[in-house]
């Protein structure tokens, strides 16, 4: 079955994007996302340790761009111009790569997203030629907003960043899902493969997942199902579920040819 | 000798230094990172002919894991 997620013009044939956060080392960091089948991968920009141990290993090395797609994000900057500056240097230390992950959050504790400065980070980064997959919260007529800003992609969180509680508010992503050109996919909250299931049947073009698999308790056995909970999901949709009733009077058995009537 | 703050930290340079010595310097040298310098990209190819100036701001950044 041909059925693949179009981004910024670019064909991807996982449905599944990850992080690269939490893992135990590089390795295990590695192995999680070759048992998940993810072709784009999220990698934070942080500040180097200047004057020790230059020699420690790189990200980059376990990861390299060739055989991934590397999704710079803007995790920790609470502000559009701490965003703007992240992605440059991005941008930069990826050799002129443009797609990237805009998350601008407003609280420490919840990491609930800042959406007047998601959507003035998202104008900006457009406007200097970025393909902005952006982190939002499940606000339809924001989600349009960033849209129309000109985003690749829109990503409302299912439930708070790291919290693990799955789809919260099904209704919401729906009508999100509903509404958009471009692609939707469930940016936060997925817990368990079924959390990624449900997110796929009600219509998402993708789910990116870190901390539900960095934190299982065992995180390569978690990517693999994580890659199958995307994969049913998506054929659920694709397939299109059989109506809803409350009761059917239908049995699946012949309701002839019964014995001792 | 200049004055700058590289990644937050106060450092006293000697004041003929490129971007590039610096980056050779704390051994850094040849290393996928990407540096900015008073909010403004420091590109990879400009790194020789760049040299710091007193009360320059300088931010040295990697790629980590994250999500």
């Amino acid at each position: 079955m041909n059925d693949s997620l179009v981004i910024a013009g670019k064909t991807y044939g996982s449905r599944l994007l990850v992080g690269t956060g939490k893992y135990k080392d590089f390795d295990e960091t590695r192995a999680a996302i070759e048992a998940s089948g993810a072709e784009i991968v999220t990698v934070a920009i942080r500040r180097t340790n200047i004057g020790q141990n230059p020699d420690e290993p790189n990200l980059l090395d376990f990861l390299p761009p060739e055989r991934f797609t590397l999704l710079p994000n803007t995790a920790g900057c609470y502000t559009a111009d701490d965003a703007v500056r992240t992605l440059r240097l991005a941008r930069e230390l990826l050799d002129g790569h443009t797609l990237v992950k805009l998350e601008v959050l407003g609280d420490p504790d919840t990491l609930f997203p800042n959406m007047p400065e998601t959507l003035k980070a998202a104008e900006t980064l457009v406007k200097d030629g970025f393909d902005v997959m952006v982190y939002c919260s499940d606000d339809p007529i924001q989600a349009k907003m960033l849209e129309e800003i000109g985003c690749v992609a829109v990503m409302p969180l299912a439930s708070l960043i790291g919290s693990g509680m799955g789809i919260l508010n099904p209704w919401n992503l729906q009508l999100i899902i509903d509404q958009s050109a471009v692609p939707v996919l469930v940016d936060a909250g997925v817990g368990t493969a079924s959390d990624a299931a449900i997110a796929m049947e009600l219509g998402c073009d993708g789910v990116l997942m870190n901390t539900a698999i960095a934190k299982a308790q065992d995180p390569i056995l978690m990517a693999r199902a994580m890659r199958k909970g995307v994969e049913a999901g998506r054929e659920a949709f694709l397939a299109g579920r059989m109506p809803r009733k409350t009761y059917a009077a239908s049995p699946s058995s012949p309701t002839t040819g019964l014995i001792g009537r | 000798m200049i004055s700058v703050r590289i990644n937050g930290q106060p450092e006293t340079l000697a004041s003929t230094l490129s971007v590039a010595d610096l980056l050779q310097a704390k051994g850094l040298a040849g290393k996928r990172l990407a540096v900015e310098r008073n909010g403004q990209i420091v590109p990879r190819g400009a790194h020789a002919e760049t040299v710091l100036a007193d009360g320059d701001c300088l931010e040295i950044v990697v790629a980590v894991g994250g999500g």
